[in-house]
């Protein structure tokens, strides 16, 4: 029984996005019997829509909006008009994620703390720690069934898992494994086990990974209290004289400018959408843009130190067949400022098909450097590096003088690189080279991070109000009825893949709401 | 010179450049083919001249030995257009332009690889070898039929995956 609400309805909790953070959130508070609207600006695809072709699916799933970008970073050059590779659809890049499920480090909720001044950084601590948030690890790692955590076996190692724990191992490296993936090594929770398809990226055809498109949400809307609504685009927040927000108007699919009344609203659309739609929302009441009192609603914009290495061998590997991410080296996630940086990184399996390593190994690139590389595709291994960068106050998300089909102000993205970062990712360039150098690599290639995949830290958790922009809940500062529920809430980056800590936020945030509306405070 | 003589030494000579260039035979009017008939295209809109210079510069661009001409010409055939007449002519006539100040006929009868790579080094900033290049991204590696010669196998859901089918199976670390 899927509920329908009414536009008038203002007894209900209005969730904007509904992937890892949104669909969740959605989900936990419906089971509490909270009556939930989720709107969400894509369209609807389950795994039998899920297209294993790169580009054919990039254009089924992908956000292609336009958006803008500046700043010294690569993408900006290359992809200029496309910063991020995230989904648009229910369920959200939650369809596109590779399913790698780690923990933050204790040390890494204590960054500031932990890292000391790094000139240049805007470095904070979280306003919860490691103990805090271990009950809601543990419940995370159950709803997406997380390999190695509970009684869950890991999966087993492809081909590029082999060559790259066989050159880790050769180095000293010790935690090697096939991951923490949210990527079903047995039948678990509805869901069946892994078949070694690949195409992790362009959604699970098995369902086999855990995506909020059929896990989540269906599950909140078989319990009657959630409603989603598929292309409906939200174009602002509204509030009364109180300061208090009252509900949002969307578009919806027919191009119909519609307004939901709401008790609470969660905004969940990405660490690009969410500061977007809060600084549409400007009023006469909030000129600078709702929650927006810290000026850092889009500030401290986090992507992740990334990069991939790849290496061509002089016999087959086959990279692309199986689980594309089951595989990891954590040495280096540690800090240890010896290296010449503070943070650390992780180094995980990664694959492209051919027509995306013809558009990533090197942007740009032609002639037969680049055209010999990809003639040992077949002979390829690669690795992706993801360790914590520096939060920068520039770096940010503002309103871009370009408007979307619905004449609203797009995302601008302005980069640019720390100088820890660089060296983070000059380290990481190095050791993964060695990796696959130790196993006879007769070529490797270090290559620039793609657009945008984890989107961090535009409306960051503060313990100070004017240091960030939600509280330890994810509620604003500012405005109590307002909920920040997706990845722009992160305070720092960690090297971990965000979506288990967004999943577990979520969790805890839908028990703060539900206990919060059943006490009268919001 | 009559102009059916002036036709007839373009058309020599076009069949000259097209064995120096080792690729392609213009066989009439509005034809390409491949020197073994293996193959044949048709433009309408620009000349055959100019499609055949555009199939040597995305070869030159994206070099793959292994690749036929024949999916250089499919990536390119697009050019063949009214919408992108002005560019192709003015694009292909820098190139000629640039291979005649070098010595040469024009673009595709330069022999050997690395002259005519020098040349499109030389406007590798211009509107045209951006769009020609960025257009093969995709124009060239998307197309289903290369991708068995780089040795990738495209979808493997509609076989049940690899988990019976190899995804672990390298022998020789």
């Amino acid at each position: 029984m899927v509920a329908k609400f009414d536009l008038t309805d203002d007894s209900v909790v209005v969730v904007i996005g509904t992937g890892a953070g949104g669909g969740v959130v959605s989900n936990e508070l419906a089971q509490k019997g909270v009556k939930v609207v989720a709107l969400e600006a894509g369209g609807r695809y389950l795994p039998e829509d899920y297209i294993n072709d790169e580009w054919e699916s990039f254009g089924q799933l992908a956000w292609t909006d336009p958006r803008t970008t500046s700043g010294d970073w690569r993408v900006a050059k290359d992809f200029s008009g496309l910063p991020a590779w995230i989904v648009k659809a229910v369920g959200g890049t939650t369809i596109h994620w590779a399913g790698a499920s780690l923990r933050f480090q204790d040390h890494e909720w204590k960054a500031k703390t932990t890292y000391g001044e790094i000139e240049g950084a805007n470095l904070l601590d979280w306003p919860i720690d490691a103990e805090e948030m271990a009950p809601w690890y543990d419940k995370a790692e159950a709803k997406l069934g997380v390999t190695r955590t509970g009684d869950r076996a890991g999966l087993p190692g492809n081909n590029n898992f082999k060559v790259l724990e066989k050159g880790a191992k050769a180095l000293g490296y010790e935690e090697v494994h096939t991951g923490r993936m949210a990527i079903n090594s047995a039948d678990y929770d509805d869901r069946m086990a892994c078949q070694q398809t690949g195409f992790c990226f362009q959604g699970c055809k098995w369902g086999a990974k855990w995506s909020a498109a059929y896990t989540d949400i269906p599950r909140g809307e078989a319990t009657g209290n959630l409603e989603v609504r598929d292309h409906a685009h939200v174009a602002r927040i509204l509030h009364d004289d109180s300061g208090k927000v009252t509900g949002v108007e969307y578009f919806d699919k027919d191009g119909n400018l519609q307004m939901q009344k709401a008790r609470i609203v969660c905004v969940a659309g990405n660490s690009f959408e969410s500061p977007r739609l809060l600084l549409n929302s400007a009023s006469e009441m909030f000129p600078n843009g709702l929650a927006n009192s810290s000026d850092q609603v889009g500030r401290n914009y986090m992507r992740h130190m990334t990069g991939s290495v790849y290496a061509v061998f002089d016999k087959p590997v086959r990279m692309w067949r199986g689980t594309t991410m089951a595989g990891i080296v954590r040495d280096e996630a540690r800090h240890d400022p010896s290296r010449g940086f503070v943070g650390g990184y992780e180094l995980e399996t990664l694959s492209l098909g051919i027509p995306f390593m013809a558009a990533f190994l090197n942007p740009g690139a032609w002639g037969r450097s680049f055209t010999s590389a990809l003639d040992s595709y077949e002979n390829m291994a690669g690795l992706w590096i993801v360790g914590e960068d520096m939060p920068q106050a520039t770096n940010r998300v503002t309103l871009s003088d370009v408007k979307d089909q619905w004449g609203l102000p797009v995302a601008n993205v302005n980069f640019s690189d720390h100088p820890n970062d660089v060296a983070m990712r000059n380290h990481a360039y190095a050791q993964g080279e060695a990796i696959y150098n130790a196993v006879g690599a007769t070529r490797t290639f270090p290559t620039p991070p793609y657009p945008s995949t984890h989107n961090l830290g535009t409306n960051r958790m503060s313990e100070k109000p004017e240091d960030g922009v939600c509280n330890k809940w994810g509620q604003t500062h500012d405005i109590a009825n307002l909920f920040i529920s997706d990845g722009s809430q992160f305070t720092t980056g960690a090297a971990e893949n965000p979506t288990l800590t967004i999943v577990a936020l979520a969790i805890r945030q839908a028990d703060f709401i539900a206990r919060e509306m059943a006490a009268g405070n919001i | 010179m009559s102009k059916i003589e002036r036709q007839g030494l373009t058309r020599r000579a076009l069949l000259a450049r097209s064995v120096a260039a080792g690729a392609l035979v213009v066989t009439g009017a509005g034809f390409l083919a491949a020197p073994d008939a293996a193959w044949a295209m048709e433009v309408s809109v620009i000349s055959e001249h100019q499609m055949a210079t555009l199939i040597q510069m995305a070869r030159d661009i994206y070099p793959h030995d292994r690749i036929a001409d024949q999916f250089y010409a499919i990536a390119v055939k697009g050019y063949d257009a009214d919408d992108k007449k002005a560019l192709v002519e003015e694009g292909v006539a820098a190139l000629d332009a640039a291979a005649q100040a070098a010595g040469h006929a024009d673009y595709i009868s330069m022999g050997w690889e690395e002259d005519r790579v020098s040349i499109l080094q030389a406007m590798e900033d211009s509107g045209f070898f951006q769009t020609v290049r960025g257009g093969l991204v995709t124009g060239l590696y998307n197309q289903k039929d290369v991708w068995p010669i780089f040795g990738y196998e495209g979808e493997s859901f509609s076989k049940g995956g690899y988990i019976e089918r190899g995804f672990d199976d390298i022998n020789w670390l």
